[in-house]
C-alpha cells in the first residue's frame, strides 16, 4: 500500500500538467501581458507627445498659469504650480468646512429615523430618500443656478442680522480673527492637549489596576476647558470675532466665501448626510435585540442604555463606511467644475486650456487624490483592525 | 374567582383608533408633542409650497423642449427608431423576468416548495411612483405618438414575460442569448439603414445607454478582476489589487477628462475614437473596479466548504468555478449590483462636464434658448431632470431591496 502511494507521488506528471509549472508560467504571462500593454501606451505616449511638439516632462510647472485665478491673490504670471497648491487649498476648504457638518446633519437625521415620533422619521426618511437618489452632480448644479444665482447681485448684498452678507458673488459669515497674544494662547493649548492625553493615559490604567472610576473625559475635557477659559482671560481676548461688514463694494471681516463655494459645498454636504443617515440607523438597528432587552433588564435609564449599551457598539458598526463616505465626499468635490469653483481639478483644467500639456496635468491630479484617498484607506484598514471585536 | 382574575390578566385588547395611535405615536410625552407641532408645520409647509409650485409652474419650456429632454438632437423624423427600440428593451426586460419567474417556480417545485406568481396589481403597488412619472411625462406630449410607444412597449413587456414563464428549458438555458440579442437588436433599431449612431444621441436616452453600456462592459472585466484577486497567484492578485485600489482612490471626473483630452495621446496616430467611445472607455474603466469589488464581496460570502466539497468530488478548479462558486456568488451579488448600476446611472450626468448632449446639457440648453433665457427657469428644468433621476434610482433601490429579502442575502 505504501509503496503504491509512494510510486504514484514520485511519477511527476508530465510540465504542462504540473501544478508548479502552471503557476509560474500564469504569472509570467500576466506580467508580460499587463507589461506589454503599459509599455505599448508608453511608447503611442511619448511618440505623439514628441510628434506634436509636447514636452514630456514636468518642467511646465514652473512656467506661468497664465491666468487669473479668482478669489486668490496671485495673478496671471504666477507658477503652474502656485496656481495648482491655490486649487488643492481651495479643494481642502470645502473638506474642513462640508466635512463637520454633514457628520451633525447626517447623524441627526439617522437618529430622527428612528423616532418613536411618527412625523419626525417620516421627515427623515423622506429627507434620505429624497437625496440619497438624486445625482450630486445635479444637486450642486441646482443649488447653483436656482438658489446662490437668484440672490441678489452684489451692488444690493442682502444682510441679515447684521452678520451675513449674502449676494449672488460671494457669501460672508461672522469669523475669527488672531487678536494680540493669539500665539502664547495657541501654544498652551498644544501644551493642554498634551497633559490632558497624559492624564487620560494616567486616568485609564488607574481604571486597569484598581477598578476605581476612571472618568477620563471629565478629567480629560475639564482640563482643557479650564486652561482655555483661565488663558483666554489671563492673556487678554486672543480671539476676537469679526463680523463681515460692506465698506463701498469690498468686504471686511469675516469669513467671505465664493457663492460657488457654498453651492457645492452645501449641495453635496447635503447628498453626504443622507448616506451618513442611512449608515447611523443600520449600525443603531444592526446591533441585536437582546442588548437593548438586557440592558432594560438591568434597570438600565434609556440614556445609559444609549451611552453604554448600544453607541459603543453602534460606533464601532458605523466608523468605517462613514470615514469611506467622506472619502466620497472629498473625491465628490471635484464636481465643483460644474459651476466654476477653483478647485484643484478646475485649475489643472485652466492650465490645460492654456497649453500646459494634458496627460502630464491629468496624471498629476489622478496623483493627488489617490495619495490622499490610500490614506484614508490605510486609516481605514487600521481602525477596522482595532475596532473588530475580540471574541473568543 | 379565579376565572375572572385570568381573564383579567389576558392580554390587553389593543383598541387602535386614530386618537390612540396619535397618543402613542405624536403625543407621548410633552417634548414629543413639541416636536410633533414644530415638525408637523414644517411638513405642512413644505407639502403647500410643493402643491402650489407643481400647480402654479409654467411647464411652457417642458412642453416645448421634451423631445430634446429625451433622446436630444436625434433627427424628428427618426424618432419611430427610438420608439421601437425601447418597445424591443421592454420587450427584452419583460422576457427577462418571465424567465426569472419560470426558473424560480421550476426550482420551487424540485424542492416542495409553494411557489407564488406577483399579481400585475403588487408591481402597480412597488411601482407607482415611476408608473406615475411616466404618466405625468406623457401628459406634457403635444402629440399621441410617445403615448402610443409607451403603451406598446408595455404590452410588448407584458407578452413576452407571459411567453416566457410557459417556456420549455431549453429556452431557459439560452435566456441570456435571446436576451442579449434583443438588446443588440434594440440598438441596431437606433443605428441601421440610415440611423444615427452614437455620436447623435442625446437626452436621457443618452444617460440610459451609457448606464446599461457601461455596466454591460465592465461586468467581464470586473468578474476577471475579482478572481483576480482572490487568486493564489501572486503577480495576478497585485496587478488585480493595483488596478482596483488604482481607479477606486480617483474621481470619475478625472478619468473622464483622461478620456476626452488625453486618451488620444495613448493610442497610435490617426486613431481618434468619438466623444461617446472616449466616454464609454472611461466610464467602463472606472465601473469595472467597482463591479470587481461587488463580485468580491459575492465571492466571499460562498462557503469555503463548496469547494472543497467540489474538490472532493473530483472536480477541475475551471468547473468548480464555474458549476459551484460562481452561481451562487452572483447570486448573492445582485441587491450590490442593482446599487451599482443606480449610483453609475447617476454619476452618467458627469458626461455632461466633458460636452456630451446628455439630459443635464439640454436642461442648460433650453434655458438658454430667447424664449426662456435668463427667467428663471432653471426651477423648472432642473427638478424636471431630478424627477427623472429620482423615480429610477427610487424604483430600482426599492426592487433590489426586495431582492435582497427574497435571496436572503442578509440572513445568512
Amino acid at each position: 500500500m505504501a509503496t503504491v502511494a509512494a510510486a504514484a507521488s514520485s511519477a511527476r506528471p508530465p510540465w504542462w500538467r504540473d501544478l508548479r509549472v502552471i503557476r509560474v508560467v500564469a504569472q509570467v504571462v500576466a506580467a508580460v501581458v499587463v507589461g506589454a500593454a503599459l509599455y505599448v501606451l508608453w511608447f503611442n505616449l511619448t511618440n505623439n507627445l514628441r510628434a506634436q511638439g509636447i514636452r514630456t516632462d514636468f518642467e511646465f510647472l514652473d512656467q506661468p498659469i497664465g491666468v487669473n485665478i479668482a478669489g486668490s491673490d496671485i495673478g496671471s504670471g504666477a507658477s503652474v504650480r502656485r496656481a495648482l497648491l491655490v486649487g488643492l487649498k481651495n479643494t481642502a476648504a470645502l473638506g474642513a468646512v462640508g466635512l463637520p457638518i454633514l457628520t451633525v446633519v447626517g447623524v441627526l437625521i439617522g437618529i430622527a429615523r428612528l423616532s418613536s415620533n411618527w412625523i419626525v422619521s417620516k421627515l427623515a426618511a423622506a429627507y434620505v430618500e429624497l437625496f440619497r437618489n438624486l445625482p450630486p452632480l445635479l444637486i450642486i448644479v441646482f443649488a447653483f443656478r436656482a438658489v446662490v444665482l437668484r440672490l441678489p447681485p452684489a451692488r444690493e448684498a442682502a444682510t441679515p442680522f447684521d452678520a451675513f452678507i449674502v449676494s449672488n458673488l460671494s457669501i460672508s459669515v461672522p469669523g475669527f480673527r488672531a487678536q494680540d497674544g493669539f500665539e502664547t494662547f495657541w501654544l498652551l493649548m498644544a501644551v493642554a492637549l498634551a497633559v490632558a492625553v497624559a492624564v487620560w493615559v494616567w486616568r485609564t490604567r488607574v481604571f486597569v489596576s484598581t477598578g476605581a472610576p476612571h472618568r477620563r473625559v471629565l478629567w480629560s475635557v475639564g482640563l482643557i476647558l479650564v486652561v482655555a477659559v483661565v488663558g483666554y482671560l489671563a492673556i487678554g481676548r486672543p480671539i476676537g470675532v469679526t463680523l463681515p461688514t460692506l465698506e463701498g463694494r469690498a468686504i471686511r471681516g469675516g469669513f467671505t466665501g465664493f457663492s460657488s463655494f457654498f453651492a457645492v459645498m452645501g449641495g453635496l454636504a447635503l447628498y453626504t448626510a443622507s448616506h451618513v443617515a442611512e449608515i447611523v440607523r443600520g449600525s443603531i438597528q444592526a446591533i441585536p435585540r437582546g442588548q437593548g432587552e438586557a440592558a432594560n433588564a438591568l434597570a438600565l435609564s434609556g440614556f445609559q442604555r444609549m451611552r453604554h449599551v448600544i453607541l459603543p457598539q453602534a460606533t464601532r458598526i458605523a466608523i468605517p463606511p462613514t470615514i469611506n463616505q467622506y472619502l466620497n465626499y472629498v473625491k465628490n468635490t471635484s464636481l465643483a467644475i460644474a459651476v466654476g469653483f477653483a478647485d484643484f481639478v478646475v485649475i489643472a483644467f485652466q492650465a490645460i486650456g492654456n497649453g500646459q500639456p494634458a496627460p502630464q496635468l491629468i496624471l498629476l491630479v489622478m496623483a493627488g487624490y489617490l495619495f490622499f484617498s490610500l490614506i484614508i484607506s490605510l486609516v481605514v484598514n487600521v481602525l477596522n483592525r482595532r475596532l473588530q471585536l475580540v471574541t473568543r | 374567582m379565579t376565572a375572572t382574575t385570568a381573564q383579567r390578566r389576558s392580554a390587553p385588547v389593543v383598541v387602535s383608533s386614530p386618537i390612540t395611535w396619535a397618543r402613542t405615536h405624536l403625543f407621548r410625552t410633552w417634548w414629543d408633542s413639541l416636536l410633533t407641532i414644530v415638525f408637523g408645520a414644517l411638513a405642512a409647509w413644505a407639502m403647500v409650497a410643493l402643491v402650489r409650485f407643481v400647480a402654479t409652474a409654467d411647464l411652457t419650456i417642458l412642453r416645448v423642449n421634451l423631445a430634446n429632454f429625451m433622446v436630444g438632437r436625434l433627427p424628428r423624423d427618426q424618432m419611430w427608431r427610438p420608439a421601437l427600440s425601447m418597445v424591443l428593451v421592454m420587450a427584452a426586460i419583460g422576457f427577462i423576468g418571465g424567465v426569472a419567474s419560470a426558473s424560480a417556480r421550476a426550482a420551487a417545485t424540485e424542492a416542495g416548495l409553494p411557489f407564488r406568481v406577483t399579481r400585475p396589481v403588487e408591481i402597480l403597488r412597488r411601482q407607482w411612483p415611476l408608473l406615475a412619472t411616466i404618466a405625468a411625462v406623457l401628459a406634457l406630449t403635444r402629440s399621441i405618438g410617445p403615448t402610443v410607444a409607451v403603451v406598446s412597449g408595455l404590452a410588448a413587456a407584458s407578452v413576452a414575460y407571459l411567453l416566457a414563464r410557459r417556456s420549455p428549458p431549453v429556452v431557459r438555458k439560452w435566456a441570456w442569448l435571446i436576451a442579449l440579442t434583443m438588446f443588440v437588436a434594440a440598438y441596431l433599431a437606433l443605428t441601421v439603414a440610415g440611423g444615427v449612431g452614437w455620436n447623435g444621441w442625446g437626452g436621457i436616452h443618452l444617460n440610459l445607454f451609457i448606464t446599461a453600456a457601461g455596466i454591460l462592459l465592465a461586468f467581464p472585466i470586473g468578474l476577471l478582476l475579482a478572481l483576480g484577486r482572490r487568486s493564489s497567484l501572486p503577480a495576478v492578485r497585485w496587478l488585480s489589487v493595483t488596478y482596483i485600489e488604482l481607479i477606486r482612490g480617483v474621481p470619475l471626473i478625472t478619468l473622464l477628462l483622461l478620456g476626452i483630452f488625453a486618451i488620444g495621446y495613448f493610442l497610435p496616430a490617426g486613431l481618434a475614437p468619438g466623444a461617446v467611445a472616449r466616454v464609454l472607455t472611461a466610464i467602463t474603466l472606472f465601473e469595472a473596479a467597482y463591479i470587481a469589488e461587488v463580485v468580491r464581496g459575492g465571492l466571499q460570502a460562498v462557503p469555503a466548504g463548496q469547494r472543497e466539497a467540489s474538490q472532493a468530488l473530483g472536480m477541475t478548479p475551471w468547473k468548480t468555478m464555474r458549476r459551484i462558486i460562481l452561481p451562487q456568488a452572483l447570486r448573492a451579488t445582485i441587491p450590490a449590483m442593482v446599487g451599482q448600476f443606480i449610483s453609475l446611472y447617476k454619476d452618467t450626468t458627469l458626461v455632461s462636464l466633458v460636452g456630451l448632449f446628455d439630459v443635464l446639457t439640454v436642461s442648460g440648453a433650453a434655458n438658454s434658448q430667447p424664449d426662456f433665457l435668463a427667467q428663471g427657469f432653471e426651477v423648472v428644468t432642473l427638478p424636471f431632470v431630478a424627477l427623472l433621476f429620482w423615480v429610477g434610482s427610487y424604483s430600482m433601490s426599492r426592487e433590489a431591496r426586495r431582492l435582497e429579502r427574497r435571496l436572503g442575502v442578509g440572513e445568512r
